[in-house]
Protein backbone atom coordinates (compact mmCIF):
# COMPACT_ATOMS: atom_id res chain seq x y z
CA UNK A 1 0.00 0.00 0.00
CA UNK A 2 1.20 3.28 -1.34
CA UNK A 3 1.46 6.00 1.49
CA UNK A 4 0.22 9.23 -0.38
CA UNK A 5 3.17 11.53 -0.78
CA UNK A 6 2.78 14.53 1.67
CA UNK A 7 4.62 17.34 0.25
CA UNK A 8 7.66 18.82 2.24
CA UNK A 9 7.04 22.10 3.15
CA UNK A 10 10.41 24.62 3.62
CA UNK A 11 10.22 25.39 7.21
CA UNK A 12 12.16 29.06 6.40
CA UNK A 13 10.05 32.06 7.03
CA UNK A 14 10.29 35.09 5.26
CA UNK A 15 12.21 37.28 7.68
CA UNK A 16 11.79 41.04 5.11
CA UNK A 17 8.87 41.57 7.31
CA UNK A 18 10.62 41.17 10.29
CA UNK A 19 13.86 42.99 8.79
CA UNK A 20 11.40 45.86 8.12
CA UNK A 21 9.23 46.10 11.72
CA UNK A 22 12.61 46.00 13.32
CA UNK A 23 14.46 48.36 11.39
CA UNK A 24 11.44 50.47 11.47
CA UNK A 25 11.21 50.41 15.82
CA UNK A 26 14.96 50.97 15.33
CA UNK A 27 15.09 54.17 13.38
CA UNK A 28 11.81 55.23 15.50
CA UNK A 29 14.02 54.75 18.91
CA UNK A 30 17.14 56.33 17.87
CA UNK A 31 15.47 59.39 16.28
CA UNK A 32 13.57 59.99 19.41
CA UNK A 33 16.71 59.34 21.96
CA UNK A 34 17.73 62.89 23.51
CA UNK A 35 20.84 61.75 24.29
CA UNK A 36 22.05 63.46 28.25
CA UNK A 37 24.12 66.38 27.57
CA UNK A 38 27.40 65.95 29.38
CA UNK A 39 27.55 67.55 32.46
CA UNK A 40 30.44 69.65 33.76
CA UNK A 41 28.88 69.24 37.19
CA UNK A 42 27.75 66.25 37.80
CA UNK A 43 25.24 66.27 40.30
CA UNK A 44 22.86 63.43 41.42
CA UNK A 45 19.43 64.37 41.98
CA UNK A 46 17.41 62.92 44.88
CA UNK A 47 13.95 60.94 44.09
CA UNK A 48 10.19 61.98 44.33
CA UNK A 49 6.88 61.33 43.67
CA UNK A 50 6.51 64.75 41.88
CA UNK A 51 4.96 64.25 38.54
CA UNK A 52 5.32 67.66 36.70
CA UNK A 53 8.19 67.76 33.95
CA UNK A 54 10.93 70.26 35.28
CA UNK A 55 10.63 73.52 32.81
CA UNK A 56 12.87 74.49 30.49
CA UNK A 57 11.63 77.58 29.21
CA UNK A 58 12.53 81.10 31.31
CA UNK A 59 15.03 78.86 33.74
CA UNK A 60 17.14 80.16 36.65
CA UNK A 61 18.82 76.98 37.79
CA UNK A 62 20.95 77.15 40.83
CA UNK A 63 22.78 73.84 41.10
CA UNK A 64 24.34 72.55 44.46
CA UNK A 65 26.83 70.27 43.96
CA UNK A 66 28.06 67.27 46.67
CA UNK A 67 30.37 69.61 48.03
CA UNK A 68 28.08 72.46 48.35
CA UNK A 69 29.35 74.39 45.87
CA UNK A 70 26.72 77.21 44.19
CA UNK A 71 26.92 77.09 39.83
CA UNK A 72 24.34 79.60 38.35
CA UNK A 73 22.84 78.32 34.71
CA UNK A 74 20.09 79.51 32.71
CA UNK A 75 17.78 78.42 30.16
CA UNK A 76 19.47 77.62 26.30
CA UNK A 77 17.02 79.63 24.46
CA UNK A 78 17.93 83.64 22.64
CA UNK A 79 15.52 85.17 25.10
CA UNK A 80 16.97 83.00 28.00
CA UNK A 81 20.46 84.03 27.20
CA UNK A 82 19.68 87.69 26.58
CA UNK A 83 18.70 88.06 29.99
CA UNK A 84 21.79 86.23 31.46
CA UNK A 85 23.44 89.20 29.81
CA UNK A 86 21.62 92.13 30.77
CA UNK A 87 21.91 89.61 34.31
CA UNK A 88 25.94 90.04 34.07
CA UNK A 89 26.19 93.21 32.69
CA UNK A 90 24.16 94.95 35.71
CA UNK A 91 26.48 93.10 38.07
CA UNK A 92 29.17 94.53 36.54
CA UNK A 93 27.77 97.42 36.88
CA UNK A 94 26.72 97.36 40.15
CA UNK A 95 29.96 95.79 41.56
CA UNK A 96 32.47 97.90 39.11
CA UNK A 97 34.08 94.27 37.64
CA UNK A 98 35.30 96.21 34.60
CA UNK A 99 33.79 93.35 32.14
CA UNK A 100 34.37 94.34 28.79
CA UNK A 101 31.05 93.64 26.31
CA UNK A 102 33.23 90.47 24.82
CA UNK A 103 34.35 89.09 28.22
CA UNK A 104 30.57 89.30 28.82
CA UNK A 105 29.36 87.33 25.79
CA UNK A 106 32.68 84.87 26.83
CA UNK A 107 30.21 84.11 30.33
CA UNK A 108 27.18 84.18 28.90
CA UNK A 109 28.19 81.39 26.23
CA UNK A 110 29.47 79.97 29.20
CA UNK A 111 27.49 76.43 30.47
CA UNK A 112 26.98 78.19 34.29
CA UNK A 113 28.87 80.59 36.33
CA UNK A 114 30.77 79.60 39.32
CA UNK A 115 33.45 82.11 40.71
CA UNK A 116 33.34 84.77 42.74
CA UNK A 117 32.51 87.97 41.57
CA UNK A 118 35.88 88.96 41.47
CA UNK A 119 37.11 86.31 39.87
CA UNK A 120 34.03 86.63 36.76
CA UNK A 121 36.94 87.89 34.13
CA UNK A 122 39.12 85.15 34.57
CA UNK A 123 35.90 82.98 34.14
CA UNK A 124 35.42 84.77 30.81
CA UNK A 125 39.08 83.51 29.71
CA UNK A 126 38.56 79.95 30.33
CA UNK A 127 37.70 77.50 27.53
CA UNK A 128 33.93 76.15 28.26
CA UNK A 129 35.88 72.62 28.23
CA UNK A 130 37.85 73.31 31.24
CA UNK A 131 35.03 74.85 33.07
CA UNK A 132 33.96 72.30 35.24
CA UNK A 133 33.48 71.28 39.57
CA UNK A 134 37.09 70.66 40.17
CA UNK A 135 38.35 74.47 38.19
CA UNK A 136 35.74 76.73 39.39
CA UNK A 137 35.09 77.23 43.11
CA UNK A 138 31.35 78.07 43.11
CA UNK A 139 29.56 81.30 43.85
CA UNK A 140 30.45 82.00 47.48
CA UNK A 141 27.76 81.23 49.41
CA UNK A 142 29.06 80.32 52.78
CA UNK A 143 26.91 82.21 55.45
CA UNK A 144 25.06 85.84 55.29
CA UNK A 145 27.78 88.24 55.27
CA UNK A 146 29.61 86.20 52.18
CA UNK A 147 27.01 85.40 49.95
CA UNK A 148 26.80 86.77 46.07
CA UNK A 149 24.20 83.91 45.52
CA UNK A 150 21.77 87.13 46.85
CA UNK A 151 22.96 89.73 44.62
CA UNK A 152 22.87 86.94 41.60
CA UNK A 153 19.42 86.23 43.02
CA UNK A 154 18.86 89.98 42.87
CA UNK A 155 19.72 90.64 39.32
CA UNK A 156 17.88 87.60 38.29
CA UNK A 157 14.93 89.38 39.73
CA UNK A 158 15.17 92.17 37.79
CA UNK A 159 15.73 90.83 34.70
CA UNK A 160 12.72 88.73 35.11
CA UNK A 161 10.55 91.41 36.53
CA UNK A 162 7.44 91.23 35.16
CA UNK A 163 7.93 88.24 33.30
CA UNK A 164 7.81 84.73 34.01
CA UNK A 165 10.89 83.27 36.24
CA UNK A 166 11.11 79.56 36.40
CA UNK A 167 13.60 79.65 39.45
CA UNK A 168 15.09 76.05 39.64
CA UNK A 169 17.18 74.33 42.14
CA UNK A 170 19.22 71.19 41.15
CA UNK A 171 20.80 69.38 44.39
CA UNK A 172 22.81 66.89 44.94
CA UNK A 173 21.81 63.97 47.04
CA UNK A 174 24.70 63.82 49.27
CA UNK A 175 24.69 68.28 49.72
CA UNK A 176 24.60 69.47 53.66
CA UNK A 177 21.69 70.91 54.43
CA UNK A 178 23.21 74.00 55.66
CA UNK A 179 24.23 74.57 52.07
CA UNK A 180 20.51 74.29 50.84
CA UNK A 181 19.98 76.51 53.41
CA UNK A 182 21.98 79.20 52.27
CA UNK A 183 20.31 78.96 48.53
CA UNK A 184 17.26 79.32 50.32
CA UNK A 185 17.87 82.43 52.01
CA UNK A 186 19.19 84.06 49.04
CA UNK A 187 15.95 83.36 47.57
CA UNK A 188 14.25 84.89 50.16
CA UNK A 189 16.22 87.90 50.49
CA UNK A 190 14.82 88.73 47.06
CA UNK A 191 11.28 87.56 47.51
CA UNK A 192 12.06 84.67 45.55
CA UNK A 193 9.74 82.44 47.08
CA UNK A 194 8.44 80.13 44.32
CA UNK A 195 10.97 77.60 43.18
CA UNK A 196 11.06 74.10 42.05
CA UNK A 197 13.81 71.39 42.61
CA UNK A 198 14.53 69.07 40.29
CA UNK A 199 14.31 65.03 41.33
CA UNK A 200 13.99 62.29 39.39
CA UNK A 201 11.01 60.62 39.29
CA UNK A 202 9.91 57.24 41.08
CA UNK A 203 6.09 55.68 42.09
CA UNK A 204 4.03 56.54 44.84
CA UNK A 205 3.55 54.32 47.35
CA UNK A 206 0.67 52.14 47.40
CA UNK A 207 -1.67 52.98 49.52
CA UNK A 208 -0.52 56.19 50.55
CA UNK A 209 -3.12 59.24 50.78
CA UNK A 210 -1.06 60.47 47.34
CA UNK A 211 -1.80 56.87 45.76
CA UNK A 212 -5.43 57.04 46.73
CA UNK A 213 -5.79 60.38 45.20
CA UNK A 214 -4.54 59.51 41.63
CA UNK A 215 -6.61 56.46 41.70
CA UNK A 216 -9.40 57.99 42.66
CA UNK A 217 -9.01 60.26 39.59
CA UNK A 218 -8.54 64.00 40.41
CA UNK A 219 -5.27 63.60 41.10
CA UNK A 220 -3.87 66.89 39.63
CA UNK A 221 -0.99 67.81 41.53
CA UNK A 222 0.34 71.24 41.98
CA UNK B 1 16.22 31.74 3.76
CA UNK B 2 19.12 30.65 1.11
CA UNK B 3 16.60 28.33 -0.92
CA UNK B 4 16.82 28.10 -4.80
CA UNK B 5 13.97 28.96 -6.75
CA UNK B 6 14.80 27.13 -9.86
CA UNK B 7 11.54 26.61 -11.08
CA UNK B 8 11.98 29.07 -13.91
CA UNK B 9 9.63 31.62 -15.04
CA UNK B 10 6.84 29.32 -14.31
CA UNK B 11 7.18 27.23 -17.37
CA UNK B 12 6.00 29.86 -20.47
CA UNK B 13 9.27 29.88 -22.28
CA UNK B 14 9.97 26.08 -22.36
CA UNK B 15 13.36 25.50 -23.95
CA UNK B 16 13.49 22.74 -26.69
CA UNK B 17 15.47 20.16 -26.03
CA UNK B 18 18.76 19.55 -25.83
CA UNK B 19 19.02 23.76 -24.52
CA UNK B 20 20.27 23.59 -21.09
CA UNK B 21 18.77 25.32 -18.46
CA UNK B 22 21.12 28.06 -17.36
CA UNK B 23 20.99 28.20 -13.65
CA UNK B 24 19.17 31.05 -12.03
CA UNK B 25 20.34 32.23 -8.69
CA UNK B 26 17.44 32.94 -6.32
CA UNK B 27 17.75 36.76 -5.35
CA UNK B 28 16.49 35.85 -2.02
CA UNK B 29 18.99 36.77 1.11
CA UNK B 30 18.81 35.32 4.37
CA UNK B 31 17.51 38.31 6.59
CA UNK B 32 17.77 36.24 10.02
CA UNK B 33 21.01 37.96 10.99
CA UNK B 34 20.23 41.13 10.03
CA UNK B 35 17.01 40.79 11.90
CA UNK B 36 19.54 39.92 15.07
CA UNK B 37 21.26 42.46 14.76
CA UNK B 38 18.06 45.18 14.13
CA UNK B 39 17.12 43.43 17.27
CA UNK B 40 20.12 44.00 19.28
CA UNK B 41 20.23 47.29 18.40
CA UNK B 42 16.80 47.97 19.47
CA UNK B 43 16.96 46.44 23.09
CA UNK B 44 20.50 48.95 23.29
CA UNK B 45 18.55 51.61 22.78
CA UNK B 46 15.51 50.60 24.81
CA UNK B 47 18.03 50.08 27.90
CA UNK B 48 20.11 53.23 27.34
CA UNK B 49 17.25 55.44 27.05
CA UNK B 50 16.38 57.48 30.18
CA UNK B 51 12.47 57.39 29.19
CA UNK B 52 12.18 59.59 32.59
CA UNK B 53 13.04 63.31 32.03
CA UNK B 54 14.00 65.41 35.37
CA UNK B 55 10.70 66.36 37.29
CA UNK B 56 10.29 68.89 39.41
CA UNK B 57 8.63 69.49 43.04
CA UNK B 58 7.26 72.96 44.03
CA UNK B 59 8.19 74.47 47.24
CA UNK B 60 7.05 77.90 48.32
CA UNK B 61 8.74 79.16 51.43
CA UNK B 62 6.91 81.61 53.40
CA UNK B 63 7.84 84.89 54.44
CA UNK B 64 9.97 85.76 56.93
CA UNK B 65 9.83 89.23 56.89
CA UNK B 66 5.98 88.92 58.18
CA UNK B 67 5.14 90.21 61.21
CA UNK B 68 4.09 87.89 64.27
CA UNK B 69 0.63 88.52 64.12
CA UNK B 70 0.89 87.69 60.56
CA UNK B 71 2.73 83.89 61.23
CA UNK B 72 0.76 81.24 61.58
CA UNK B 73 -0.02 79.63 65.01
CA UNK B 74 -0.04 76.30 65.28
CA UNK B 75 -1.86 74.12 67.99
CA UNK B 76 0.30 72.33 70.26
CA UNK B 77 -1.88 69.13 69.94
CA UNK B 78 -1.39 69.32 65.63
CA UNK B 79 2.10 70.17 66.28
CA UNK B 80 4.16 66.82 64.81
CA UNK B 81 8.18 67.42 64.77
CA UNK B 82 10.67 65.97 62.61
CA UNK B 83 13.99 66.44 63.20
CA UNK B 84 16.92 65.10 60.73
CA UNK B 85 20.06 63.60 61.97
CA UNK B 86 23.48 62.57 60.15
CA UNK B 87 23.41 59.21 58.34
CA UNK B 88 19.58 59.04 57.34
CA UNK B 89 18.50 59.49 61.19
CA UNK B 90 15.12 60.48 61.81
CA UNK B 91 13.46 61.58 65.24
CA UNK B 92 10.48 63.33 66.58
CA UNK B 93 8.46 64.21 68.79
CA UNK B 94 4.07 65.57 69.28
CA UNK B 95 3.31 68.47 70.83
CA UNK B 96 6.18 70.48 72.58
CA UNK B 97 9.31 68.81 73.20
CA UNK B 98 9.05 67.36 77.52
CA UNK B 99 12.27 69.15 79.29
CA UNK B 100 13.49 65.88 80.00
CA UNK B 101 13.51 64.79 76.28
CA UNK B 102 10.42 62.03 77.09
CA UNK B 103 8.42 62.26 74.04
CA UNK B 104 11.74 62.09 71.93
CA UNK B 105 12.02 59.68 69.67
CA UNK B 106 13.60 57.69 67.04
CA UNK B 107 12.94 56.47 63.40
CA UNK B 108 14.03 55.93 60.35
CA UNK B 109 13.07 56.92 56.65
CA UNK B 110 10.97 53.70 56.49
CA UNK B 111 9.00 53.84 59.85
CA UNK B 112 8.52 57.39 59.67
CA UNK B 113 5.73 57.68 57.35
CA UNK B 114 3.74 55.17 59.74
CA UNK B 115 4.03 57.82 62.49
CA UNK B 116 2.98 60.69 60.34
CA UNK B 117 -0.23 58.38 59.12
CA UNK B 118 -0.90 57.79 62.47
CA UNK B 119 -0.69 61.56 63.48
CA UNK B 120 -2.97 62.28 60.38
CA UNK B 121 -5.51 60.32 61.12
CA UNK B 122 -5.52 60.91 65.01
CA UNK B 123 -5.70 64.66 64.61
CA UNK B 124 -7.86 67.21 63.35
CA UNK B 125 -6.77 68.25 59.93
CA UNK B 126 -7.56 72.15 60.45
CA UNK B 127 -4.62 71.30 63.35
CA UNK B 128 -2.12 69.39 62.03
CA UNK B 129 1.24 70.71 60.88
CA UNK B 130 4.63 69.29 60.34
CA UNK B 131 7.94 71.02 61.79
CA UNK B 132 10.59 69.43 59.93
CA UNK B 133 13.98 70.49 61.29
CA UNK B 134 17.06 69.42 59.56
CA UNK B 135 20.12 69.71 61.27
CA UNK B 136 23.14 70.25 60.20
CA UNK B 137 24.62 66.71 59.50
CA UNK B 138 21.57 66.09 57.39
CA UNK B 139 21.61 66.26 53.71
CA UNK B 140 19.41 67.64 50.94
CA UNK B 141 18.41 64.11 50.16
CA UNK B 142 16.71 64.12 53.28
CA UNK B 143 15.06 67.20 52.95
CA UNK B 144 13.42 66.53 50.07
CA UNK B 145 12.79 63.00 51.03
CA UNK B 146 10.76 64.55 54.08
CA UNK B 147 9.18 67.03 51.95
CA UNK B 148 8.60 64.15 49.64
CA UNK B 149 6.93 62.12 52.50
CA UNK B 150 4.65 65.38 52.83
CA UNK B 151 3.05 65.06 49.64
CA UNK B 152 2.94 61.43 49.51
CA UNK B 153 0.81 61.56 52.82
CA UNK B 154 -1.01 64.78 51.30
CA UNK B 155 -0.45 66.85 54.81
CA UNK B 156 -0.98 70.45 53.43
CA UNK B 157 0.63 72.22 56.16
CA UNK B 158 4.23 71.84 57.34
CA UNK B 159 7.41 74.26 57.62
CA UNK B 160 10.75 74.04 57.45
CA UNK B 161 12.34 75.28 60.19
CA UNK B 162 16.04 75.56 62.12
CA UNK B 163 16.87 73.62 64.57
CA UNK B 164 16.94 74.62 68.32
CA UNK B 165 20.38 73.81 70.58
CA UNK B 166 18.64 71.98 72.39
CA UNK B 167 17.04 69.89 70.23
CA UNK B 168 20.37 69.86 68.24
CA UNK B 169 22.28 68.06 71.41
CA UNK B 170 19.14 65.80 71.50
CA UNK B 171 19.63 64.60 68.14
CA UNK B 172 23.58 64.16 68.74
CA UNK B 173 23.39 62.50 71.74
CA UNK B 174 20.28 60.00 70.30
CA UNK B 175 22.67 59.38 67.41
CA UNK B 176 24.74 57.24 69.49
CA UNK B 177 22.16 54.89 70.62
CA UNK B 178 19.65 55.15 67.85
CA UNK B 179 18.63 51.39 66.47
CA UNK B 180 18.79 53.43 62.65
CA UNK B 181 22.89 54.19 64.01
CA UNK B 182 23.49 51.19 64.79
CA UNK B 183 22.29 49.01 61.60
CA UNK B 184 23.33 51.98 58.99
CA UNK B 185 22.99 49.19 56.31
CA UNK B 186 19.20 48.92 56.90
CA UNK B 187 18.66 53.17 56.48
CA UNK B 188 20.92 54.01 53.38
CA UNK B 189 18.20 52.97 50.88
CA UNK B 190 16.50 56.13 52.63
CA UNK B 191 13.10 55.58 52.21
Amino acid sequence: MARPKIPRKSTAVDMTAMCDVAFLLLSFFILTTKFKPSEAVPVQTPNSVAAKIAPEKDVVMITLNKDGHVFLSSGDNTSDKQKKHDMIASINGSRGLGLTEAEIQALVKAPFLGVPMTQLKQQARLQTDQMNAQTLPGIPCQDTTNNELIDWMRAVADVYQGGHLNLVLKGDNVAKYPAFKNVLTAFKKNRQFKFQMVTNPESVPQGSDLWKKNISGHGSED
Amino acid sequence: MAEMDTSGGGGKHKKGPGVKKGKKMSTRVDLTPMVDLGFLLITFFIFTTTMSQPTAMKLNLPDDTATPEEQNKAKESGAFTILLGKDNNVFFYEGILAPDGANFKSSNFKDIRNEIIRKKQSTDTADLVVVIKPSDESTYKNVIDILDEMSINLIKRYALVDISPVEDQLVKVSEGESPAATTPAATTGGK
